[in-house]
């Protein structure tokens, strides 16, 4: 009786948005007479982040710093439709429409501010501190504030602007299954490593080890909440969770925590992390979404780790002691494979 | 630990943005760390009446009479809510998107279909006082054979769990009982390849659990509308699904929402609203509706379970030449949203690899189990593990690396992919190479230096001739998937497909390197003979009736 070491891995890509698209997302942004702006959304800030996603994506798109942004969500009375948030499509899809919306703003506010110093509004540029100046003439300059006040009591402006991204439906072939499904991926691989006790069957996780690609990374630290987050969800999924553990029979279902399986805290294991970016062409700044995707590589690659270790293949979820054990003793004991690179 | 490799597509990114790519503190993280976010639960409404539903202890089962006086009489009670008084008692989620059949009541009508099925709500002072009129009411239970397992569904002689599809198979192109996916010639390939691998794998069903349970509250505004506070994930998709049951103008509803207390899929059903607002319609005072957590596990909507068998055909030196799918997706009693789970899958397979043959069948099947719904990699999660699990199988097989092995079959840009459309954007080798470098998993050279940006497209671009089938045809019996792999040749070939279909070019059997020297890959075996390279893409086989444009992408117009 032993436990045994094992390394597995898994490489996934991920769909962003909806399939077939023909999910819109408006967004509308208006500045109050300081110069301060609300972005203001149906979409749903499930724990995610979205409010504060958009919130850098309005704020880098209008040229203001992030302190004069605030997203408002979700009122069906004041926020325009959005599909919802599923499908990864937050980043994707809203943030394009905030994008979107905040451009209008931005040519508004650029207008007024051109009014103000009699200059042309091509030559203008924002600092992304509050204030916007003439192209290389720093000097020649106004603040944003001054700006939104000119525009709403002198000049009769009003600084907003209205946002919508829809990825038009595809139709799907029914003899081939031709169709364009989305617009873009995000990508994964995943390295496992754990140890199987062949007495117990127990899987212990000890370390994970990743490569995420999501398109650009809108705030870094959000991103790292995600794929940390997003990865124990997998490794939940992959070792303990189910209501129907001998599914199809629908017996033995869960009441609360104390019934359905979970990791805990000592259950989680280091997670060393590495995030590239290829911008999607068709997202705002790049960005795709590492929301779902995150946790799918883990499955697979705590699967394949368990057969490096004992050398029993299990292909039902979830991977429960009961289930390893069985299989090591179906296969008469564990039969380690050896770790990866180690047979050279 | 988190590090960014900028260097990895540095030429595709401006990385000198002010807000963009900043680790700037969330806007809500305040109220968060000290509890002071109002979810929707947070909203206290003066003379605040609570609402419950019946379930039904039967998977299925014929309701033969409900008798709801005793519990009309209960301390407490303000109102008893039957099926008779949903305005519009019949409805399915992606009616909003136009896809699929009314097939799911509010209340339960004539049977139930799960365990767990609401039955009938009642309307109380408090949660107390509608439990213990729960209890009181008395329902008639005619039991029926249940079905559970998906390929035990589709067999002649089980049990119908939905009326709305007899054959317990969403329909799909008003057609098809499945989703095809058709590339290239996979049968022929597996004769030529040198290792054939078939496995099953499984997915059961798993629960979003999130730390707020689905609940709503809704209360009459003085202007004739009804404010509702609300955890669902999609705002206007809830207040849509409540304006069709209720037959209300959408504008009579005003949702308020945006702060969740933990979704991952299981906030899309809009399980609470209609009935909350119905509630307070029928009472005139606010009604609140919350899932315990026992209802929230057992009868919310989990995610649905799958099933995947794959068969690959692989050549020694590691090319995957074919790869055959069929897949089932366990809705439960009702479509929800397993119909669009199921197309979605279609559209991943074969994962991010290319692979010159592709054949899949996707299965939305009904069960007597809750219904299923979306959660975190809808259509994807079931379906990577089964990929991914078999990829190392594949490896084991032909004596390769599975960092190697994933590198050599990796997408790149130009390629085609089986839904027949070009790659672009790709990552996947750039991933599997830094996830082995910081694992110190060894990867050689050569494969160190393969890349996304190169070594796709051309012969990699070409759609092969494609051999098509009619099998699993609508009102032909039961499907041919179920048992049997479906028939090459059209069964009933009405009308025959536009083009013929051509030979797929013979695998090159001469030994190749032991390790296909990079780059660019080695290209696929199969790809099409020169003449048919030049050709354009085959034409879409003739429309089999007027379909309408939403019928054509998902299947059955909605009636």
């Amino acid at each position: 009786m032993a436990r045994h070491r094992g390394r597995g891995m898994a490489s996934i890509n991920y769909p962003i948005g909806m399939n077939l698209g023909g999910d819109p997302s408006q967004a509308l942004v208006h500045s109050n007479p300081d110069g301060k702006f609300t972005v203001t959304l149906s979409a749903i800030d499930l724990g995610q982040g979205m409010k504060q996603v958009t919130r850098q994506i309005a704020a880098e798109t209008l040229g203001v710093p992030i302190s004069d942004v605030y997203v408002d969500t979700a009122d069906s009375d004041t926020g325009p439709h959005d599909m919802g948030s599923f499908a990864s499509r937050g980043t994707h899809r809203v943030g394009n429409a905030v994008m979107a919306a905040a451009k209008e703003a931005r040519g508004v506010m650029m207008e007024a501010a051109a009014e103000e110093l009699e200059v042309n509004a091509a030559d203008l540029e924002t600092d992304g501190r509050g204030n916007i100046h003439v192209r290389g003439a720093p000097s020649r300059a106004i603040a944003v504030k001054d700006v939104a006040i000119a525009a709403q009591f002198r000049q009769g402006k009003t600084i907003a602007g209205r946002g919508i991204f829809l990825i038009p439906l595809s139709e799907v072939n029914a003899e081939t299954g031709e169709m364009s499904p989305v617009s873009c991926y995000a990508h994964a691989c995943l390295v496992a490593d754990l140890e199987v006790d062949d007495e117990t069957g127990e899987v212990t996780m000890l370390k994970m080890t990743s490569a995420y690609e999501l398109g650009r990374a809108i705030n870094p630290k959000m991103v790292e909440q995600q794929l940390v987050g997003g990865a124990w969800m997998g490794m939940s999924h992959a070792l303990y969770e189910t209501p129907e553990p001998y599914y199809p029979d629908i017996a033995h279902g869960p009441r609360d925590f104390n019934e359905y399986v979970m990791p805990g805290p000592g259950d989680i294991c280091p997670h060393d992390i590495a995030v590239l970016e290829r911008p999607a062409p068709d997202g705002p700044f790049g960005g795709k979404g590492p929301g779902e995707m995150c946790a799918n590589p883990v499955l697979p690659a705590v699967a394949n780790a368990i057969f490096n270790a004992v050398g029993v293949r299990i292909d039902e979820l979830p991977i429960t002691p009961e289930k390893v054990l069985r299989a090591i003793k179906a296969q008469g004991g564990a039969r380690p494979q050896g770790l990866p690179g180690g047979r050279r | 630990m988190l590090e960014f490799r900028k260097e990895y597509f540095k030429d595709e990114r401006d990385d000198r943005l002010n807000e963009v790519g900043q680790p700037r503190q969330r806007q809500d993280m305040l109220g968060h760390v000290t509890g002071r976010t109002r979810y929707f639960d947070d909203h206290a409404f003066e003379g605040l009446l609570h609402l419950k539903v019946l379930r039904s202890p039967h998977p299925h089962a014929r309701l033969r009479s409900i008798d709801v006086s005793a519990a009309e009489r209960s301390p407490g009670v303000k109102r008893v809510i039957r099926a008779a008084d949903v305005p519009v008692n019949k409805n399915t989620l992606l009616s909003l998107i136009n896809f699929g059949k009314d097939d799911e009541p509010l209340l339960a009508v004539d049977k139930v279909r799960y365990k767990g099925e609401p039955i009938v709500a009642v309307v109380a002072e408090s949660e107390a006082a509608a439990y213990d009129a729960l209890e009181k009411i008395r329902v008639d239970y005619d039991p029926l054979p249940a079905v559970f397992d998906v390929e035990e569904a589709i067999k002649p002689g089980a049990p119908v769990v939905n009326e709305t599809y007899p054959a317990n198979t969403f329909e799909y192109h008003e057609k098809y009982n499945h989703q095809k996916l058709r590339f290239g010639d996979v049968e022929r390939a597996f004769a030529q390849a040198d290792f054939v691998l078939e496995e099953r794998y499984q997915m059961s069903p798993i629960e979003h659990a999130p730390t707020e349970t689905n609940g709503s509250i809704a209360a009459p505004e003085t202007n004739d509308r009804i404010v509702v506070h609300t955890c669902t994930q999609a705002l206007f998709f809830s207040l849509g699904t409540a304006a069709k049951l209720l037959d209300v103008p959408s504008n009579r509803l005003h949702f308020i929402g945006g702060t969740v207390g933990g979704g991952f899929g299981g906030k899309v059903d809009s399980l609470t609203e209609p009935l909350s607002i119905l509630g307070a319609m029928l009472t005139g005072r606010p009604v609140r509706y919350v899932l315990g957590r026992e209802e929230e596990m057992l009868y919310g909507c989990p995610r649905g379970a799958e099933r995947h068998y794959i068969k690959d055909g692989v050549m020694r030196d590691g090319r995957i030449v074919a790869r055959k799918i069929r897949s089932y997706f366990d809705a439960g009693a009702y479509t929800r949203l397993s119909s669009y789970g199921a197309v979605k899958c279609i559209a991943h397979v074969p994962g991010p690899y290319t692979i010159p043959n592709v054949h899949a069948d996707s299965y939305c099947v009904f069960t007597n189990r809750t219904p299923a719904t979306a959660m975190r990699g809808f259509g994807i999660t079931g379906l990577d593990f089964s990929l991914e699990v078999q990829m190392d199988k594949l490896a084991h097989k032909v004596g390769m690396d599975p960092m190697e092995f994933r590198i050599l079959n990796a997408y790149r840009d130009g390629d085609m992919k089986a839904h027949r459309r070009e790659a672009h954007n790709c990552a996947l080798i750039e991933c599997v190479q830094v996830a082995a470098e910081k694992a110190n998993w060894p990867v050689r050279e050569e494969y160190r230096r393969m890349s996304s940006l190169t070594g796709g497209g051309g012969e990699r671009a070409v759609i092969p001739a494609t051999a098509t089938d009619e099998a699993g045809r609508i009102g032909t019996g039961r499907p041919a998937g179920a048992t049997t792999p479906p028939p090459r040749a059209p069964a009933t070939p009405v009308p025959p497909p536009p083009r013929v279909p051509q030979p797929v070019a013979a695998q090159p059997r001469v030994a190749p390197p032991a390790r296909p020297a990079p780059p660019p890959a080695p290209p696929p075996p199969s790809a099409a003979p020169p003449a048919l390279r030049e050709q354009p893409k085959p034409a879409a086989p003739a429309p089999q009736h007027g379909a309408t444009r939403f019928s054509s992408v998902f299947g059955t117009r909605r009636r």
